[in-house]
C-alpha cells in the first residue's frame, strides 16, 4: 500500500496572511477529503472552499486528503500554497492554475527613476500587500538570499502569483533570481507574468548575462504577451568591479548596474565601515561603469532600519558619488531616500534655467542650447529635465514651475 | 430555544430590545434626539455618628466589608479598571462574595479585562447573573456564545456615569481599588506598587452608591494627599497584600507601533490634520495610548516643532510622549483621563499641568457641558466602519464581543473625528456595506483615513474644501470600500449570527442604539 504526502506553506501562532496545506494520496484514500481551518471561516469560508475544489478540478485530482489551515491568506497566495504542494508530490501534470490578472500593468520607461527599491521576502506574503502603498520606484519580489533553500519552490509560485496579483501603485515590478543553474527554473516560472526587471545576483562575467539572456529570448519567444524584461545586475566581488564595464554593455536589457557591498567587502578581506573607505574604489567603478554604458548606477543596500539620520547621510554620499538610486529593506526608508536624492533648492534654480533655454530653443528651431552667453551640453540638459522631473514628483515644485522666479 | 423578545427599531433603524433584564429602556432617537427628565439619582444620608470619630474604617478583609455593607442576592456590586490586566480585586470580591452564598449579583465594572477570566465559573455557578460593562478575552466569548443567563449591557465610559448619576443603574456596593489610601478612605493612584495615575472611572460609584469600600495595598496614615476619591463617601477600608500585578497594570514604557502601515496611517492623519487647518496655536487634540493613535501625537509633535505651533491642552490616556510634549512646551496642559505608562504616572504626581479628569468632567452628557466636545481634533480607532461612515467598536466581523467601548463614544463629540483605521486586517475588510454592529452614529464620523486613501464624511464640506489642492489622497469611502474588497478578494459572507440577544450597546445618553446577537 504506497502513501504519498507532501506539503507548503507556513502555520503557527505568529503566521499572518498566509496558510499551510497539507496533501496525502494513497491507494486507500478515495473521494476529496478537505479539512478547512480558516481564520476568516465567517467571512470567506465558502470561497476558500470553492477555490480549492475548483483547483483539484484543474488538476484532475479526484482522490485525495486535503489539509488547509489558513490565517487570513488571500486568493492568490491559498493558490500558490496549494500548487507548491501538489507538485510536489508530482500530481501537477505539468499544468499550472494561475489566478486571474487583478491590475494592468504597463511596461516602465527604461530611464525611470529608480531611486529606491524596497526587498520584500519571496516567501512572506505578509509584507507583499501593502507594499506598494509606501511608494517606493522599485518593488522586488526576492527569490535569492531571503528564501532559504527548501522553500525556494513554493516561493516561485507565490511571486508569481503575486505578479498578477498585487497592485504595484506604479512601481517597478522587480524579481532577484537565484544564481545560474537556479536562476533558470525561476525564469521559467516568472517571466511570463510581465515582470519589468530582473536583478540577477552576484555577476561577475559578462559570459552569465549572456546565457540569461539566451534563456530570456527563448521564454519571449513562447510568451509573446509577457514583457521583455530590464536586467539590474548586482556586482558583489572584486572580480565583478573589474568587469563592470564587459558586464554593462553585455545586454541591451540592462538598464541599471547595482552594488552590493555585504558580499564585496568580505570578497576584498575587509569589513564594512561607516566611512566606506573600503568600498570607495568599488562604487566608483561601479558609477564610471554605468555612465560609460548610457545606464544608471544603483548603490547598495542601507541595513540598519533603526538608522534614518544615517541613511540619508549615505544617500547624499551616495548621489554626490553619482549614484541614482539605493536599496532599501524596510518600508520607512523610502521617504528618507527620496528626500536625500531630492534636488537642493539651488538646483533646481540653475537647473530650472537650463530647462527653460532648452525650451526656448526647441520652439525657435535652434540646435544649439545657451544661457546667456554660454552653449549648454546636452547631458547638461538631460540632468536638467531630470531635476525638475524628481522636484515635480516630491512635490518641491508645482506644475506652475516655469513661472517662478 | 425560542426567544419572544418584544423588539422595537430605534431612529438608526436597529432592531433593538427595549425590556433587559427585566428593566425598561429608551430606544435611540437619534443623536441629541432624547432629552432627560427629572432629578438625579441620590444615595441614603448617612451620619458621621455611625463611623468610627478616629476615621480608622479598616476591616479585616473584603468578606467582612461586604458582610458589613449587607451584601445579599441580586445585588449590584461594582468595580473598576484602573488596574488594567493587572487587577486581582474583582476577583477577590466574587470569591469573597460566593463565599458568603450570595446569588445573582450584577457585575457593573467600568471595563473587564482577561485577567477577569475566573469571572466565568461565577456566571455558572450563579454567583453572577450578568455583567454590564465591556467584556472581552474569555468573558466576551462566554457571553457572545450565548452562555450569561442576563443580558449584557455596554456603555462608553460617559455613559456609565450618566447611568449611575441618572438612576437607571443603582450600585449597592462599590469596590474601590486603590494603589494608595489612608484608613478614613481618601485615595488617589499616584504613589504604591500598584500605581496608575488616576482613579476617576470610581468617581461616580463613590458618590451614588449605597456603600463603598476602598481596597488597598499601600496604606498611608491620613491624610492622604491627593484624595482623587474622598474619604466621606467611602464606608471601609480592607488592606490586601497586593491589588494587582504592577507589569500588567501600567507598561514600564509605551512602544510605539513598528508597523510600517500603521506608521503610515497616522503620518497621513496628523498631516491631514495639518492642511486641513485643524493643527493651529491654541487647538487641543485627544490621542490614545492605541498603536495608530500613539504614533499619530508623535507625528502631530513633529508638525508643532517644525511649524511652531502649541498647543491649549492633550486629552490622554497619557504615555511618556504626552508627558515628552508637556515638558518640551508643546502644550500648557494634559487633561487625562487614564494613565498607560510609568512616565504619565510620573508626570501626573509632579507636574500640576498634568491634570487628573474624569469621565463627569470629561464626558457626561447629562450634565452642563463636557471636555469632550471642546476638542479640536480626536484620533479614534474601530474594528469596522461602513459606507455611512457608520463605527463598530466592540464587535468584530464575525459577531463576536471583542473590545469595550471605552471613551470612544463620548469622544466623537470632538470638533472633528479621524479614525485611522486600516483598510484591512489580514485577508478581514475593515470598510464595510453595514457595521455588524452599531455604536457610533456616522453623522458623527469625519475623516476615515486609511493607508490607500482618505474618506471625508460629505458632511463636512469644509473640510472637503479645506484640503482641496493639497498632495493627500482624497476618496471616496466606496471607493475605499470597493479597493478593500478587492484585495480581500470578494465581498465578504455577513455572519451567520443566532436568535438570543446577549448584549446591548448604550448611546451616551442611555438610549439603546443596538444590540448583540449570539456567534452560532
Amino acid at each position: 500500500m504506497s502513501v504519498k504526502s507532501a506539503e507548503a506553506g507556513n502555520k503557527g501562532d505568529k503566521v499572518r496572511s498566509d496558510c499551510w496545506v497539507g496533501l496525502i494520496i494513497g491507494d486507500n484514500v478515495k473521494g476529496i477529503n478537505l479539512n478547512l481551518k480558516s481564520k476568516v471561516e465567517v467571512l470567506y469560508g465558502d470561497s476558500i472552499r470553492e477555490l480549492v475544489y475548483d483547483m483539484l478540478k484543474f488538476f484532475e485530482i479526484e482522490d485525495i486528503e486535503i489539509e488547509v489551515i489558513d490565517n487570513g491568506a488571500l486568493p492568490f497566495v491559498l493558490m500558490a500554497r496549494i500548487e507548491a504542494a501538489i507538485r510536489r508530490l508530482e500530481i501537477d501534470k505539468g499544468k499550472r492554475y494561475f489566478p486571474d490578472w487583478d491590475y494592468e500593468f504597463e511596461r516602465t520607461e527604461r530611464d525611470r527613476f529608480r531611486r529606491s527599491r524596497l526587498y520584500l521576502p519571496g516567501d512572506q506574503p505578509k509584507l507583499f500587500l501593502n507594499a506598494a502603498i509606501h511608494k517606493p520606484d522599485g518593488l522586488i519580489l526576492d527569490l535569492e538570499d531571503s528564501v532559504a533553500p527548501p522553500s525556494k519552490d513554493s516561493a516561485r509560485i507565490l511571486v508569481r502569483n503575486a505578479l498578477r496579483s498585487i497592485d504595484f501603485k506604479g512601481a517597478e515590478r522587480m524579481v532577484r533570481i537565484n544564481q545560474l543553474p537556479l536562476g533558470y527554473k525561476d525564469l521559467e516560472e516568472i517571466i511570463p507574468h510581465k515582470v519589468d526587471l530582473i536583478l540577477i545576483p552576484k555577476v561577475e562575467y559578462a559570459e552569465q548575462i549572456k546565457e540569461i539572456d539566451k534563456k530570456v529570448d527563448e521564454l519571449l519567444k513562447d510568451n509573446p504577451d509577457t514583457f521583455d524584461p530590464y536586467y539590474m545586475p548586482i556586482i558583489e566581488s572584486a572580480a565583478g568591479v573589474l568587469n563592470a564595464y564587459e558586464i554593462a554593455k553585455s545586454s541591451k536589457r540592462i538598464v541599471a548596474l547595482a552594488i552590493g557591498l555585504e558580499d564585496y567587502t568580505a570578497d576584498i578581506g575587509t569589513q564594512r565601515t561607516n566611512e566606506g573607505r573600503e568600498s570607495f574604489f568599488a562604487r566608483s567603478m561601479i558609477v564610471n561603469a554605468s555612465k560609460a554604458a548610457g545606464i544608471q548606477a544603483i548603490d547598495t543596500v542601507f541595513s540598519d532600519v533603526n538608522d534614518m539620520e544615517g541613511l540619508r547621510e549615505s544617500v547624499i554620499e551616495a548621489k554626490s558619488l553619482g549614484f541614482d538610486g539605493k536599496g532599501c529593506i524596510h518600508p520607512r526608508q523610502i521617504k528618507v531616500i527620496h528626500q536625500a536624492f531630492a534636488p537642493t533648492e539651488k538646483e533646481i534654480e540653475k537647473d530650472r534655467k537650463i530647462v527653460l533655454a532648452f525650451e526656448d530653443a526647441e520652439r525657435r528651431g535652434l540646435g544649439v542650447v545657451s544661457l546667456g552667453s554660454k552653449m549648454i551640453d546636452p547631458p547638461v540638459v538631460k540632468r536638467a529635465l531630470r531635476t525638475i522631473d524628481i522636484a515635480l514628483k516630491e512635490g518641491i515644485i508645482k506644475e506652475d514651475w516655469r513661472e517662478e522666479q | 430555544m425560542s426567544f419572544d423578545y418584544k423588539t422595537e427599531v430605534n431612529a438608526a433603524g436597529r432592531e433593538i430590545l427595549v425590556e433587559i433584564n427585566g428593566e425598561k429602556h429608551i430606544p435611540f432617537k437619534g443623536v441629541n434626539g432624547y432629552r432627560p427628565e427629572g432629578r438625579k439619582a441620590a444615595p441614603p444620608i448617612r451620619s458621621c455618628i455611625d463611623y468610627p470619630l478616629n476615621g480608622d474604617k479598616r476591616v479585616e478583609s473584603i468578606k467582612e466589608a461586604l458582610k458589613k455593607c449587607g451584601i445579599r442576592d441580586g445585588m449590584t456590586i461594582s468595580t473598576h479598571h484602573h488596574l488594567r490586566n493587572g487587577d486581582y480585586v474583582a476577583n477577590m470580591v466574587f470569591d469573597a462574595a460566593a463565599g458568603l452564598g450570595v446569588k445573582n449579583l450584577r457585575w457593573f465594572p467600568s471595563a473587564s479585562f482577561p485577567v477577569h477570566a475566573p469571572i466565568v465559573k461565577h456566571l455558572e455557578n450563579g454567583v453572577v447573573h450578568h455583567i454590564e460593562g465591556s467584556m472581552n478575552g474569555p468573558l466576551g466569548d462566554y457571553c457572545s456564545t450565548g452562555k450569561m443567563k442576563g443580558t449584557a449591557i455596554l456603555r462608553s465610559h460617559g455613559g456609565r456615569y450618566q447611568a449611575v448619576q441618572d438612576g437607571e443603574v443603582h450600585i449597592d456596593i462599590a469596590v474601590i481599588s486603590a494603589p494608595c489610601a489612608d484608613p478614613f478612605g481618601n485615595a488617589n493612584g499616584l504613589r504604591g506598587p500598584a500605581a496608575c495615575g488616576l482613579l476617576g472611572f470610581a468617581l461616580a460609584d463613590s458618590q451614588y452608591a449605597d456603600h463603598v469600600i476602598v481596597v488597598t495595598d499601600n496604606l498611608e496614615p491620613f491624610p492622604c494627599i491627593p484624595w482623587q476619591i474622598q474619604g466621606n463617601y467611602v464606608d471601609y477600608v480592607v488592606e490586601v497584600e497586593s491589588i494587582g500585578d504592577p507589569s500588567k497594570i501600567v507598561s514600564g514604557t509605551t512602544q510605539l507601533t513598528k508597523s510600517p502601515d500603521r506608521l503610515l496611517i497616522a503620518e497621513m492623519a496628523a498631516q491631514f490634520a495639518l492642511e486641513a487647518g485643524i493643527v493651529k496655536d491654541g487647538f487641543s487634540f485627544q490621542a490614545g495610548a492605541g498603536g495608530t493613535s500613539l504614533a499619530f501625537a508623535v507625528f502631530l509633535r513633529d508638525i508643532m516643532k517644525k511649524n511652531n505651533i502649541k498647543a491649549r491642552f492633550v486629552r490622554g490616556g497619557s504615555t511618556k510622549y504626552l508627558t515628552e510634549m508637556l515638558e518640551e512646551g508643546l502644550t500648557d496642559y494634559i487633561l487625562d483621563g487614564q494613565t498607560f505608562d510609568l512616565e504619565g504616572v510620573r508626570s501626573m504626581r509632579e507636574n500640576p499641568r498634568h491634570q487628573d479628569t474624569s469621565p463627569f468632567t470629561s464626558y457626561n452628557f447629562h450634565g452642563k457641558g463636557n471636555f469632550a466636545s471642546m476638542l479640536d481634533v480626536v484620533v479614534l480607532g474601530a474594528t469596522e466602519v461602513d459606507v455611512g461612515f457608520n463605527a463598530n467598536v466592540v464587535t468584530h466581523s464575525d459577531g463576536r464581543l471583542l473590545h469595550g467601548i471605552g471613551g470612544w463614544q463620548n469622544c466623537l463629540f470632538g470638533k472633528t473625528v479621524i479614525l485611522p483605521i486600516p483598510l484591512f486586517r489580514d485577508r478581514i475588510p475593515v470598510i464595510v456595506d453595514e457595521v455588524t454592529t452599531l455604536v457610533g452614529p456616522g453623522e458623527l464620523i469625519d475623516v476615515i483615513v486609511t493607508e490607500r486613501g482618505i474618506a471625508i464624511n460629505p458632511r463636512r464640506q469644509d473640510l472637503i474644501d479645506a484640503v482641496k489642492g493639497t498632495n493627500l489622497p482624497i476618496r471616496t469611502i466606496e471607493e475605499l470600500k470597493q479597493e478593500a474588497e478587492k484585495v480581500c478578494g470578494g465581498k465578504p459572507k455577513k455572519p451567520e449570527l443566532g436568535k438570543k440577544i446577549v448584549a446591548a450597546i448604550k448611546w451616551v445618553d442611555g438610549t439603546i442604539i443596538d444590540v448583540v446577537r449570539e456567534v452560532k
